[in-house]
């Protein structure tokens, strides 16, 4: 994912391998005589990419300076900053959309650590050499598979605010008859808290296959010094795997926070007839998607989308910015 | 590393009680699936195997029988369909284009591919509001169900760093032999790159077959309906089943299971890779 450097590494290696066989090959002419089969083979991938993705995002940037309503017989007018004005700071108007960016802040602020730090215990408990081990990965990674519409279904009994729920009557068990139903869904404390609940479940086996591979490029001999000097568990675990892990904890905590912000499925399911609150679980995905779609408004939507893009950059840019040495050393 | 039995026996037990709370709920969808509506929702009694029987499924392939519902069938095929184009598509225009992009020597190709690496900071959420009010006039068709997604920036950064690591030998022995570009690509780099088709292909399945969003704006007529919208669309339709919901479910759940049971390693690989290799 982080890239570049094998591009400028990659041709000087090149250049150097043909002069030692006959006479130089005339530059300029090998520089450039691929261009049309080059051109060709990357023509419909280039146009695909160009109408689908960057057309549609320079729109989207054109859009949010308009006010353009879906079905309405108005044309679109100019609008200037006035969609960020409301959808930021309009007393009436911004309501939703910061709530649905503090929503989504704490969405990411617990799910990074929590998740991350998830898959790594699995990681370090799965790269063993036991019996059966695959077996083990594999019914960590099986959610990771499931459709989140379907994830969303499943939750929704575990949850549900009956005492029939999965979870309502476990607590009754264990509790000997005192816990009464809960609606966890519905409930504007622990919304959220299912969301992220039910969001970690299908998403960490993901993060547990990455920091797997980091862990199996650490070299077994730096395990086997810190053996000999009487290192404990924690020990290596402290100086050997964390420092090891760096560079791909950076990089796996920077993923998880981009997949953070675009939340959207599990959240338009519930909230859709699921019984989920929508005020205190709505994310920034949700609020481009409804005020597009429900709502119709096309230029305050594509505004939501741009907001939600500078944030997914930052959080690339740092994640390029911190991997990069890390891997290095 | 030595192990004592004991410790042996210690990450068998943490490993077994974490699977065991991992497995839950896929257990529960299970046997709900085959269990009558009244027996799910239904507490810890939910997990007892009792009342099984298949009339879950056959009521959810008798029940999808009309225009107005949609039929069973026509989810299915709808969703293998935008899956086989958008894998199959997109294995061949992205790894043509990271070939011709990073093994061709011709001017601007540099550029080009930086542009591409900008696209990829582009999540397809980013665009979706905007391609739906493009493609608007085009709502409930099939194509542009799938179109959008076949050029994928960073499958082809995918097959670029494959294809990078492929030594130059190889394909200046084969222009030697009078192949040119498109030769060498088919008949040589393509065969010694399946880990990376693989990889690519499987991922790419993984997202499409349960892609939500779009869909969700584009999709209304059930006729053109993709089984996950399906499945959030049944999920709420008074009066509830649960039994059948949850059957909808395994079927839809059942095709990526199959082939990640069957391909599991390039799975694990593929996710492992697109993260490491970078």
């Amino acid at each position: 994912m982080k890239t570049v450097e094998p591009a400028h590494a990659a041709p000087s290696g090149r250049d150097k391998a043909p002069p030692a066989t006959t006479a130089k090959p005339p530059r300029p002419a090998r520089k450039s005589r691929d261009w049309v089969p080059g051109l060709l083979m990357s023509a419909p991938a280039l146009g695909g990419l160009i109408a689908f993705v960057g057309v549609p995002f320079v729109y989207a940037i054109v859009l949010s300076f308009y006010n353009v309503r879906l079905g309405s017989p108005v044309p679109p007018t100019f609008f200037g900053l006035e969609q960020y004005r409301r959808i930021f700071t309009d007393p009436d108007m911004s309501g939703p959309f910061l709530r649905a960016l503090t929503n989504n802040l704490t969405f990411a602020v617990v799910v990074v650590p929590v998740q991350t730090g998830l898959a790594l215990a699995l990681a370090i408990l799965l790269n063993r050499k036991l019996k059966a081990i695959g077996l083990f990965r594999s019914l960590f990674f099986m959610p990771v598979v499931f459709p989140m519409a379907l994830v969303a279904v499943i939750w929704r009994l575990i949850l549900a605010r009956s005492d029939q729920g999965l979870l309502n009557s476990a607590l009754d068990a264990v509790s000997f008859g005192n816990w009464g139903a809960f609606d966890w869904l519905g409930d504007g404390l622990t919304a959220m808290a299912s969301v992220i609940v039910l969001s970690i479940w299908q998403g960490v086996g993901f993060q547990m296959v990455i920091l797997l591979a980091g862990l199996q490029q650490i070299p077994s001999e730096l395990y086997e010094a810190a053996q000999l000097d009487r290192a404990s568990r924690w020990q290596q675990f402290r100086h050997v795997t964390l420092p090891g892990m760096r560079g791909t904890l950076v990089f796996v905590a920077m993923l998880t926070s981009v997949l953070a912000f675009r939340v959207f499925d599990q959240v338009y399911v519930l909230v859709n007839g699921g019984g989920l609150d929508e005020d205190a679980t709505r994310t920034v995905m949700y609020q481009a998607v409804t005020t597009a779609f429900n709502q119709n408004n096309i230029g305050q939507g594509s505004a939501i989308t741009v907001v939600f893009f500078l944030i997914v950059v930052v959080l690339t840019l740092i994640q390029r910015r911190v991997v990069r040495p890390g891997n290095e050393d | 590393m030595t192990r004592t039995p004991l410790r042996r026996f210690a990450d068998y037990a943490v490993l077994s009680v974490l699977a065991f709370i991992f497995v839950l709920p896929v257990l529960y969808l299970i046997l709900g699936s085959f269990k009558p509506s009244d027996q799910v929702l239904s507490g810890l009694t939910g997990f007892l195997p009792t009342h099984l029987s298949f009339d879950n499924y056959t009521s959810v392939l008798d029940s999808f029988d009309s225009e107005a519902t949609g039929y069973f069938w026509r989810f299915m095929g709808i969703s293998v369909l935008l899956s086989t184009v958008v894998v199959l598509g997109g294995l061949i225009i992205n790894s043509m284009a990271a070939y011709g992009l990073t093994r061709l020597k011709w001017r601007g190709q540099k550029a080009v591919f930086t542009v591409v690496l900008l696209l990829m900071l582009v999540p397809f959420e980013a665009v979706a509001v905007p391609l739906f009010y493009m493609f608007n006039d085009q709502r409930n068709t099939i194509y542009i169900q799938a179109i959008p997604f076949i050029a994928n920036a960073f499958s082809l950064y995918q097959f670029a760093t494959f294809f990078r690591a492929i030594p130059s030998s190889i394909e200046e022995a084969a222009r030697i032999d009078g192949a040119g570009p498109w030769r060498t690509f088919f008949a040589i780099i393509v065969p010694m790159s399946k880990p990376a088709f693989a990889s690519v292909a499987i991922l790419t399945f993984l997202t499409q077959w349960g892609s939500y969003l779009w869909p969700v704006l584009m999709v209304s007529d059930p006729s053109v309906r993709p089984l996950p919208l399906e499945m959030g669309v049944f999920s709420v339709q008074q009066p509830v089943d649960w039994g059948q919901i949850l059957a909808f479910g395994v079927l839809l759940v059942l095709p990526v299971l199959i082939v990640f049971a069957f391909f599991q390693r390039w799975f694990i690989q593929g996710v492992a890779s697109s993260a490491v290799k970078g």
